[in-house]
């Protein structure tokens, strides 16, 4: 392997990270405020990804009022199944909520395919696509395009978390739920926005993710959501930079295993990855140990 | 113990007049092939699901990758039969013993995880197996392995199934199911009492992967072709539906749950989208409202059956 393919498979995976970045961001916010894997985190990217399509197709917008749009639903997406299937049943047994879970990811999958036909569709192009060259590694405009957005969506959501009322009320919630309830903290209200802020970034990703592989299909969602949840728990689950950090570990692995061993064990690289942390630091890469306690 | 064997004596009694009216029915092509298809779906199915709700309803483990087991299983008894054709039943026997390694293997490391971290490791194995089956040319790769025999029959899966579940019901009643129930209810007050915890979710874990294993290889020879793509996530969660429909920790329930939700797959099969949108409603609404299952984790029987229609003593709350 030589030093330019070796740069040029980092760049390609930086871009499919930052989407696994901003995916897993959702996890791992809802992971940490109320402890469950969101199954159909997955598939409110693809919800984004069709907004998006529909958007600049059909409405014939640019990039960003679609973009906007599309988060904009995907938020409130994320903010009613979490009101009609996760709430009733935050007080039941986990494994219950797990499995509403996976029913609610499978019905978005199933109910898109009956909507939306399950036929893959081009994203149109929303950005002439310009490519660089740079020593010999070929940067596109999209690739630099999703960075840039994925990183500005970043910093506000940091912003949001550290700096507002509602993201301290976040951390307070995380932290302890009883005790931030006591406080006075309208629990409901700060874990449906954080439902809310977490499905937004994931719809931004299916606009980002439209644009860069150009197509879209209802069960797009599936594989990307697993990958992001590993990244999520990769960096520690619950803990913000560490989504990110996952995010870009996945991605870059994944493209150093297409470009250098074969693309038909990407999709393992991800799930060994998941294996090995979970059996060497189940914490995750940022997180600390705590012990069980009765 | 001796009521126990009456109970099992009875229970083969029923099973063997079962299977003489529908084997009966079958040969004077009363029920016509198409729904003899159908049948040895169900009994494949509830193998499935009762060695599924072994781990998941009996030990408290979740477990969401057991398509994984069923297709090491089909893959090694098809590559006995096809390419070293051994008998069919030495077949079966292999597939489920390397189903069952399989199981040890992965159990050991993974089940020192708890909840949601097991069900997500588990979904990465059953995918990585299905991975690695893909990318072997051995067994064919993406197309699968073809031109498998049509060994399997209404009679073998009929009597696997029972098989299965007396097994598993036996397992259940003695004192390592008892270990495992206690595993389920409270982990740490059991370690407390002295069961070794991992060794028992360990044997409950890899007794579930044999009998995916002996499921595979049934499934297999019946469609003449091993194939990845039936091995998929979608599979695992199919299963999971059904031990939950009928009710984690409930035999009875996995059997009357897969039993349903093949008849529901089969009369709308070619509607899957349909079929989709009912499976997922259906976990989210039984969920909301019945996160116990149609049985929840007790067994159906007459008992119980007199007591809803009123006739027997009503116990005092």
């Amino acid at each position: 392997m030589d030093g330019t393919a070796l740069l040029q498979q980092l760049i390609n995976g930086i871009s499919v990270g930052s989407i696994y970045a901003l995916i897993a961001l959702g996890y791992t916010m809802v992971y940490g405020i109320i402890r469950l894997i969101n199954f159909a985190h997955g598939d409110i990217y693809m919800l984004g990804a069709y907004v998006g399509f529909y958007c600049t197709t059909v409405f014939h917008m640019s990039f960003i009022p679609a973009l906007l749009v599309a988060m904009v639903i995907s938020g409130l997406a994320g903010m009613v199944i979490e009101r009609v299937a996760y709430k009733p049943l935050r007080n039941g047994p986990r494994m219950a909520v797990l499995i509403t879970a996976i029913g609610v990811s499978l019905f978005l999958e199933y109910a898109g395919i009956l909507v939306v036909s399950p036929q893959t569709r081009t994203f149109p192009e929303v950005f002439p696509t310009t490519l660089y060259t740079l020593g010999g590694v070929i940067i596109s405009s999209q690739q630099i395009l999703i960075l840039l957005v994925s990183l500005v969506l970043m910093v506000l959501l940091t912003y949001i978390v550290q700096r507002t009322k509602i993201g301290k009320a976040m951390r307070a919630v995380a932290f302890d739920t009883d005790a931030a309830r006591l406080m006075g903290i309208n629990v409901d209200m700060v874990i449906s926005s954080t439902f809310g802020i977490g499905s937004a970034l994931a719809g931004a990703a299916g606009v980002l993710v439209g644009v860069y592989y150009n197509s879209i299909e209802p069960l797009m969602g599936i594989m990307p959501g697993l990958k992001a949840f590993v990244a999520a728990v990769l960096g520690g689950i619950g803990i913000i930079p560490g989504a990110v950090l996952g995010g870009f570990i996945m991605g870059i692995v994944e493209a150093l295993v297409s470009g250098f061993i074969s693309s038909t064990y990407r999709d393992a690289a991800a799930f060994t990855i998941l294996i090995i942390i979970l059996l060497f630091k189940p914490a995750g890469l940022l997180g600390k140990n705590v012990r069980e306690k009765v | 113990m001796k009521e126990r064997t009456k109970r099992d004596i009875i229970f083969v009694g029923i099973s063997v007049l079962l299977y003489a009216v529908i084997e009966a029915l079958i040969l004077y092509r009363v029920i016509p092939p198409y729904f003899e298809r159908g049948i040895v779906t169900v009994c494949i199915n509830v193998i499935l699901a009762a060695s599924l709700n072994l781990i998941n309803g009996i030990t408290g483990q979740f477990s969401i990758g057991h398509a994984g087991f069923m297709a090491v299983g089909g893959y090694v008894s098809a590559i006995l039969t096809v390419k070293l054709g051994m008998s069919f039943s030495v077949a079966i026997i292999a597939g489920a013993a390397a189903a069952g390694v399989l199981g040890v293997l992965i159990g050991l490391p993974t089940l020192r995880l708890n909840g949601d971290y097991l069900a997500i490791a588990t979904l990465g194995l059953g995918e990585i197996i299905r991975i690695v089956i893909l990318n072997i040319s051995y067994v064919g790769g993406a197309a699968g392995l073809n031109g498998v025999p049509k060994d399997t029959n209404f009679t073998w899966v009929f009597g696997m199934m029972i098989f299965t579940l007396l097994f598993i019901r036996n397992l259940v009643e003695s004192s390592h199911g008892r270990a495992c129930i206690a595993i389920r209810e409270n982990e740490i007050a059991a370690e407390a009492m002295g069961i070794n915890t991992t060794r028992y979710k360990v044997l409950a874990f890899t007794i579930g992967a044999t009998f995916a294993g002996v499921a595979g290889a049934l499934f297999v020879h019946y469609t003449y072709v091993a194939s990845p793509s039936s091995f998929t996530f979608m599979k695992s969660i199919d299963i999971l539906t059904m031990v939950v429909l009928g009710g984690l920790g409930s035999m009875t329930g996995s059997v009357v749950g897969a039993v349903v939700l093949t008849l529901l797959t089969f009369f709308l099969a070619d509607y899957p989208q349909i079929r989709g949108v009912i499976y997922s409603l259906l976990l989210i609404v039984l969920m909301l409202y019945r996160p116990q299952g149609l049985f929840g984790n007790k067994e159906f029987s007459l008992k119980m059956l007199s007591r809803l229609t009123g006739g027997g003593r009503r116990d005092v709350a």
